[in-house]
């Protein structure tokens, strides 16, 4: 948030799951870029896993939230479900990527990105 | 003693959440305080994404709301 956005009926939050796997770093590095591309802010997962009040109602605000999750675990998406919200949700295992054989690297990161934004409406 | 925090850089928006803030803790005849929090890196401390926020006690009740008094009055309580 970089000045007054009072009123701004299109806040798209993104969060990834970070999870310790390298699955959760592509996760996580994903969700950086689509925050660097403007396809919407991030914010973090842990501060809603932790219950604190501003992340948690600016959650539930938002007029759309993308999650990024490494594997079907899904950590991201259930903890957005467990307050109430439903999330457009990314798979990374669901997506082609395999979980402790996959190179977190620009090249993964630039496709993984890709795939999220092509299948983002709907 | 309720601690009241607007936040919002002070457009309308944030004046009138403010306004319906004060209306609501007169009518309730309690004690407060209010306080408008315009430096964005300490509403981002807040983790709020989107203004005009209400702050009660420290606690994030609403984002991005203008909120009228009856609606405040329940987080007043």
């Amino acid at each position: 948030m970089s000045s007054c956005n009072c009123g701004n009926s299109n806040l798209t939050i993104i969060y990834s799951c970070s999870g310790a796997a390298d699955l959760g770093s592509l996760s996580d590095l994903s969700a950086r870029k689509l925050r660097d591309d403007k396809v919407g802010s991030m914010s973090c997962l842990a501060a809603v896993g932790a219950g604190l009040s501003g992340f948690i109602e600016s959650a539930k605000a938002a007029d759309k939230c993308i999650t990024i999750d490494g594997c079907a675990v899904a950590c991201a998406k259930k903890k957005l479900e467990s307050i109430g919200i439903s999330s457009k949700s990314f798979v990374l295992t669901e997506m082609g990527y395999e979980k402790g054989n996959t190179a977190v690297n620009e090249k993964t990161v630039s496709e993984a990105v890709s795939k999220i934004k092509t299948n983002i409406c709907g | 003693m309720k601690v009241i925090k607007i936040l919002g850089t002070g457009c309308m928006k944030c004046e009138k959440l403010e306004q319906s803030a004060r209306k609501a803790a007169e009518e309730m005849g309690i004690e407060f305080t209010i306080e408008k929090v315009k430096d964005l890196n300490k509403i981002m401390d807040y983790g709020v994404m989107m203004t005009p926020a209400l702050v009660v006690d420290d606690e994030v009740k609403s984002v991005g709301k203008i909120l009228d008094p009856d609606e405040i009055k329940k987080y007043l309580k």
